[in-house]
């Protein structure tokens, strides 16, 4: 993917501050995982802040839905999977100031390497569907964690099929 | 003659099919389990006053190190017929034959404010002779422990006829937390766990550190910036810096060529993971690969005319080798399941691997062609082998599985005997094991 200088430059400043830093909330708020802590500290930046206020972060992650999972080496959207995305792609578009990071994760089956590999294909398999459906491109980055930040901890089928997602991370920005 | 048959034993140990050996040195290969070889280390005489503690220390961790290989067994000094004389002294080999030593190690240390130096001598038993020359090592206090590890590496080269790995450092990630919040920092320690050192603090992830060539610098990756990027880390000065890459949203799984002057490694773009090279001087970016499957993990050929890699082009992942200069990649893996991690052996004859297949994990080795695989370890959860310097023994992470899962460094030889666990305090994994420290 190719951002816009502009974009870049934009995407780049907002890395290196606390609210669009993925790795700075690490999942250690536990199932919520980042998104909702990304949400508190965009809601806490900006003047929109109750869940719901159908423009805020609270609102895309919560009623919304933030994230979409994927079967065992799949990338493969679901029925539901594609129903949240559209629910999200319209929140996009409706809510133009903001940018979003999309997590790609995978379930500890798999060597650390690879699952990075793996969720980075998953991040960009709801990419492009967000830009199918109308997101700009340049309002949209991914990256990947493999399997370093589960948010299921027990080792059978049902904690992996939770932590194998991808989750649409709501930050603070402007594209203007 | 010690020299001879023991490599003859290594050269079986490989293939480990059932084996008596006759002859002076009595080894017993039977149903692949080696008969270690007897062997006698007498407390090195303290040759100066105050220094028996230190001899003391510095006799049991060089026998450590020779038992732990699971190469060599050690005779209590409770069965020695005499007290061994002196280190000057001419060593009385009936009493050593009598008990059936088949090696001895005689040592003296000397203290000398913070110096020390410790001299150590080998002897083969049965031909009544000494192995190779007395050697001499000098170090301070602080280092005691290294001067320990030079004389088993001594005493395992001079008998195996192998390069030793006893005086060598492993750089892993430390981990603390539980699972679904896991902090993780870079670390280093002695080989044997020891002298533990923390290289970063636990503010972001770091994944799979791997020493350059001469063991001064590690790469690593880490999300500092808040996507994976590579680091270069300087041991001494644990001073970091960010590689520059090819351009991508993601730079992960780097590796030092092996002579230092390059970088190979896994950049994402558009969810396409790909293998690029860095030539560190010029900064030139070189792309290996345009697949658009997952190619990662790669790992230089010891003479650097080849890479093996990891790649799910098959729809599965498995290895491939592929030469650095242009030119067709070959898959070599082709048994069941998912093979990942190969990692070059440093003598050039094996690649190490990860495998899962029917709900399991194997560390495992095959020659360069795919052929002779061999399956060293199974547990719910091995990976990321790395080699010992002398390309005889692997490091690994083992995690245990469940809500209370944690990472472990072990080693296994390439016999797929011997399995140990790394004695380090807390969590550990993705261990990269150093060369042999000059």
């Amino acid at each position: 993917m190719t951002f816009t200088t502009k974009a870049l430059v934009v995407l780049l400043a907002l890395a290196t501050t606390a609210c669009t830093r993925p790795d700075r909330f690490g999942g250690a708020d536990g199932a919520d995982g980042m998104a909702g802590a990304n949400a508190g500290a965009a809601a806490n930046a900006g003047p929109q802040g109750a869940a719901g206020d159908p423009s805020s972060p609270q609102y895309f992650s919560q009623t919304i839905g933030d994230r979409v999972l994927f079967s065992v080496d799949s990338i493969a959207l679901t029925p539901e999977g594609r129903s949240t995305l559209d629910g999200q792609a319209q929140w996009l578009q409706t809510n133009s100031d903001y940018l979003a990071i999309i997590e790609g994760h995978a379930d500890e089956v798999g060597t650390r390497e690879y699952n990075i590999g793996l969720g980075s294909r998953r991040a960009n398999a709801v990419r492009e569907y967000l830009v199918s459906r109308g997101v700009p491109t340049s309002r949209l980055r991914t990256i990947s964690y493999g399997k370093e930040r589960p948010i299921e901890v027990c080792s059978d089928e049902s904690c992996y099929s939770r932590n194998r997602r991808a989750v649409t991370v709501i930050s603070v920005g402007s594209m203007s | 003659m010690l020299t001879r048959i023991f490599a003859l034993l290594m050269a079986v140990f490989m293939a480990a099919p059932a084996l008596a050996q006759d002859g002076p040195l009595r080894l017993t290969i039977t149903d692949g389990v080696i008969e270690p070889l007897p062997f006698a280390i007498p407390t090195f005489e303290a040759e100066t006053s105050g220094s028996e503690q230190l001899a003391q220390d510095i006799t049991r961790l060089a026998a450590q190190d020779l038992t732990n290989t699971g190469l060599f067994r050690e005779i209590p000094a409770s069965a020695f017929i005499s007290n061994p004389a002196g280190f000057g002294t001419p060593l009385q080999f009936a009493d050593w034959r009598a008990i059936n030593a088949q090696a001895v190690i005689r040592g003296a240390v000397a203290v000398n404010g913070d110096q020390v130096s410790v001299k150590f001598r080998l002897y083969d038993v049965f031909t009544g002779e000494e192995l190779g020359e007395g050697l001499q090592f000098a170090g301070t206090q602080q280092g005691w422990r290294r001067m320990a590890h030079k004389v088993a590496d001594a005493a395992y080269s001079r008998i195996t006829g192998e390069g030793g790995y006893f005086d060598s450092r492993v750089v892993f990630v430390s981990e603390s937390g539980p699972k679904d919040n896991r902090q993780k920092r870079l670390a280093i320690m002695d080989y044997d766990g020891a002298n533990l050192q923390y290289l970063t603090d636990s503010s972001s992830i770091v994944l799979a550190p791997r020493f350059s060539p001469r063991g001064d610098r590690v790469l690593y990756t880490t999300y500092e910036s808040g996507f994976p990027r590579i680091n270069v880390l300087d041991v001494a000065s644990v001073g970091r810096q960010q590689v520059n890459t090819a351009e991508g949203e993601m730079a992960f799984s780097p590796r030092f060529s092996s002579d230092a002057s390059r970088v190979i490694y896994s950049l994402t773009n558009g969810g396409n993971t790909d293998l690029y090279i860095t030539d560190i001087a010029s900064g030139q970016h070189t792309r290996l690969t345009e697949a658009p499957s997952i190619e990662t993990s790669p790992s230089f050929s010891p003479d650097g005319t080849q890479i093996a890699f990891e790649s799910d082009r098959s729809g599965t992942p498995q290895l491939y080798i592929m030469p650095i200069g242009g030119g067709e990649s070959r898959r070599i893996s082709f048994g069941d399941g998912r093979y990942g991690t190969p990692v070059w052996s440093p003598r050039g004859d094996l690649i190490a691997f990860t495998k899962q297949n029917a709900g399991r994990f194997h560390i495992g080795v095959m020659r360069t062609d795919g052929s002779e695989e061999r399956l060293l370890t199974a547990s719910p959860l091995d990976e990321g082998p790395t080699w010992s310097p002398n390309g005889r023994v692997l490091m690994f992470t083992r995690e245990s599985l469940g809500a209370s899962g944690t990472s472990s460094l072990y080693t296994t030889d390439v016999g797929g005997l011997n399995l140990r666990a790394v004695p380090v305090e807390g969590g550990a994994s993705d261990a990269g094991w150093g060369p042999l420290q000059p």
